[in-house]
């Protein structure tokens, strides 16, 4: 008793105390794409190993995946290199690939929990920072480095230290036009971006009762972006309605006897935490960022800060910022000139992003100077968002609807920035160079506020341009 | 696996101010175009390194004075974002071989030990005293002692501080964990076979 979830994951999987004192801990299921696996699979060839449980690494393809033309070969020859060597090293080990004539590719962030692969009280690992989006549902979900892919393609376990528990509360109901994005930025802003090192993050409170799923997952993302490897959500009948029916979700009586374990992983009431922080959702207005990092952020309403405003040691990162975003201190960040918008990536690319926005801008039209494109997470929320008329409705608005995968979120295809272009983006990162162009500019916000933006060609409050009240 | 016990690391040093230095910022996306780690020094700070020229300035990686330099220093948050070991694997091709920051973000560090490239702490005072002595005088020698926890340069010691268990893994050649690992694959199968989503 007393434990919280992390502390009854953690015994779960722990195999054995290695001799330097870390834990090596069981991986129970192993996330793979294109870019951070082929040195691994070439690691293992070199030591000759094999893949220790094959049928638990997935793999999917997502970085490289250009978003308009998708006819192989790609365009790309690195990008085509890629997508091969992830496709042999599959066959080559047995490994389940949802490849892009599936109908089940996307974003592995996206893929996992939309297969059902992702559950409460597991153990997740994958070469992308990001994997803290599957503690949503109550899993302790890591980002790892290609060395340590190697390590669970061998051995199925990682060495790892078990990190301190933050519970951060979050209570009350979220004003109109507030949305989960809008809540971890604010996070991020009060704790930091170095705020989590060396701990988990356990999000709870009302705010987070009420939540769906997909919010979330939203904000579990974005946990390395405040410094914490690991975030999660207690597994509830939330959890529990999403998951029935998906591929991997247990059937019949397994799933009864699976919701009962589900829930004994969630965190005792009396339950020991290492930092407790609360905040009140009804303090969160809608957040942008100004800077380069996810922590330089404001609310819509405030004006770019002065370096002597923030605190001293975060003041040549400041300025630093000023210089490469071309803003000025003293300015409101409200109509800055946008001329990009992008509406996608595993932060913002569910479906219930893409339905949210539709029902605001059906009739409406995308601003002339803006390049307004949507990417959908994965070829499973594509295909269900067209069935629902959303795709047309995004057309007849004028952003273009695209095909799955990472896209503008890291410009590692073909959808970058041009020299100084500023992107509104649902994204995750704002550093120097994220999207594609050294001089680029990103502002992180909500899907909505992104699509305000494409509407009215600058950083706007969403709220005003729809009428939100 | 016998690794090499890494106690200490001697070298000249170069400066890299900043703080929140990100993956994104050591080694841009487009460069992990790629299924090998070779070649990836080049890349190392690439987009930094090409502003700086272009304004007519010298990146201090560019800067002939610390050429062959294989210690970095740098501020806070070093390697924030990003999980791709391609950050680290660009620094240590490009020639680095120890890195001192006042602080480290968690993937970053974990995947620079793995490399046998310790990342210590040392205060932002002393980086900046450090780095002081290495503008005055770039050929001095820089030695990073892991046992005496201390970098030593012109018979000045600066203390240094690293987590202990990279510090044990570093000091007896256990830094790559893959070794270990392998000898607990009965445990592995033990502790797997009580979990029924491992067994589905």
């Amino acid at each position: 008793m007393s434990q919280t979830l992390l502390d009854k994951v953690w015994a779960a999987h722990t195999v054995r105390t290695l001799p330097n004192g870390a834990t090596q801990l069981l991986i129970g299921t192993h996330l793979i794409h294109e870019v951070t696996s082929p040195q691994a699979f070439g690691m293992l060839r070199d030591l000759n190993l094999k893949v220790l449980y094959p049928s638990r690494t997935f793999a999917t393809v997502d970085h490289i995946v250009p978003t308009d033309e998708r006819a192989e070969p790609f365009s790309d020859d690195l990008a085509d290199a890629m997508i091969k060597a992830l496709r042999s090293n599959c066959a080559e080990n047995g490994i389940t690939f949802f490849d892009l004539p599936t109908g089940k590719q996307g974003i592995v962030h996206i893929v996992g929990p939309e297969q059902g692969i992702t559950q409460p009280g597991t153990t997740i690992a994958c070469g992308d920072s990001h994997t803290s989006t599957h503690g949503a549902f109550g899993a302790i979900a890591f980002g790892i480095g290609t060395s340590q892919v190697r390590d669970v393609l061998a051995t199925q376990t990682m060495a790892l230290h078990k990190p301190k528990v933050r519970r951060i509360n979050v209570n009350g109901k979220l004003s109109p036009g507030v949305y989960a994005k809008d809540v971890i930025l604010h996070i991020i802003r009060k704790l930091g971006v170095n705020g989590g090192l060396g701990y988990a993050y356990e999000y709870g409170g009302t705010t987070f009762d009420a939540f769906t799923q997909e919010e979330r997952m939203t904000v579990c993302n974005m946990s390395i972006e405040g410094g914490a490897r690991v975030g999660y959500v207690n597994p509830d009948e939330t959890t529990f309605e999403y998951l029935k029916g998906r591929p991997y979700s247990p059937k019949g009586a397994d799933w009864d006897a699976a919701v009962a374990r589900w829930k004994a992983t969630a965190s005792d009431p009396d339950a020991k935490y290492d930092d407790i922080v609360t905040f009140d959702a009804a303090e969160i207005s809608p957040t942008v960022t100004w800077g380069i990092n996810p922590g330089q952020a404001i609310f819509i309403h405030e004006k770019v800060p002065f370096p002597n405003e923030v605190p001293e040691k975060d003041r040549s990162t400041a300025e630093e910022a000023l210089a490469h975003m071309l803003l000025k201190s003293g300015n409101p960040i409200k109509g800055t000139k946008v001329d990009v918008a992008f509406l996608g990536s595993c932060t913002n690319g569910r479906l219930s992003d893409l339905q949210e926005v539709a029902r605001y801008i059906k009739g409406r039209k995308v601003n002339k100077g803006v390049k307004a494109i949507v990417v959908p997470g994965s070829q499973g929320v594509a295909s269900v968002a067209e069935s629902m008329g959303l795709a047309e409705i995004f057309r007849e608005a004028g952003f273009e609807w695209r095909g799955a995968g990472c896209s503008m979120c890291l410009g590692m295809n073909p959808d970058k920035l041009v020299g100084e272009q500023l992107c509104a983006s649902s994204s995750n990162r704002n550093f120097k160079g994220r999207q594609g162009s050294p001089t680029g500019r990103t502002v992180l916000m909500s899907p909505l506020m992104v699509a305000a933006a494409a509407l009215s060609g600058e950083i706007s409050d969403a709220r005003e341009v729809f009428g939100i009240k | 696996m016998a690794l090499e016990k890494i106690t200490q690391v001697g070298g000249r040093g170069v400066y890299v101010p900043g703080d929140d230095l990100d993956t994104d910022r050591i080694i841009p996306a487009r460069f992990m175009k790629c299924i090998t780690f070779d070649g990836l020094g080049e890349f190392a700070f690439y987009d930094a390194r090409a502003f700086a020229k272009a304004e007519g300035q010298t990146h201090p990686l560019d800067d002939a004075r610390f050429t062959g330099a294989s210690i970095l220093l740098s501020g806070s948050n070093f390697g924030c974002g990003s999980s791709r070991e391609h950050a680290p694997q660009a620094l240590y091709r490009f020639g680095i071989r120890a890195i001192i920051a006042e602080s480290f973000a968690e993937i970053f560090f974990g995947n620079s030990i793995t490399l046998g490239m310790p990342c210590v702490v040392m205060s932002g005072e002393d980086i900046r005293s450090v780095a002081k002595l290495i503008e005055s005088d770039p050929a001095a020698l820089l030695t990073l002692d892991l046992t005496e926890k201390k970098l030593s340069i012109a018979d000045m010691d600066f203390p240094i501080t690293i987590a202990p268990h990279a510090h044990e893994a570093l000091v007896t050649g256990k830094w790559d964990a893959i070794a270990d690992l392998l000898e607990g694959i009965d445990a592995v199968r033990t502790r797997a076979a009580t979990l029924p989503y491992m067994a589905a």
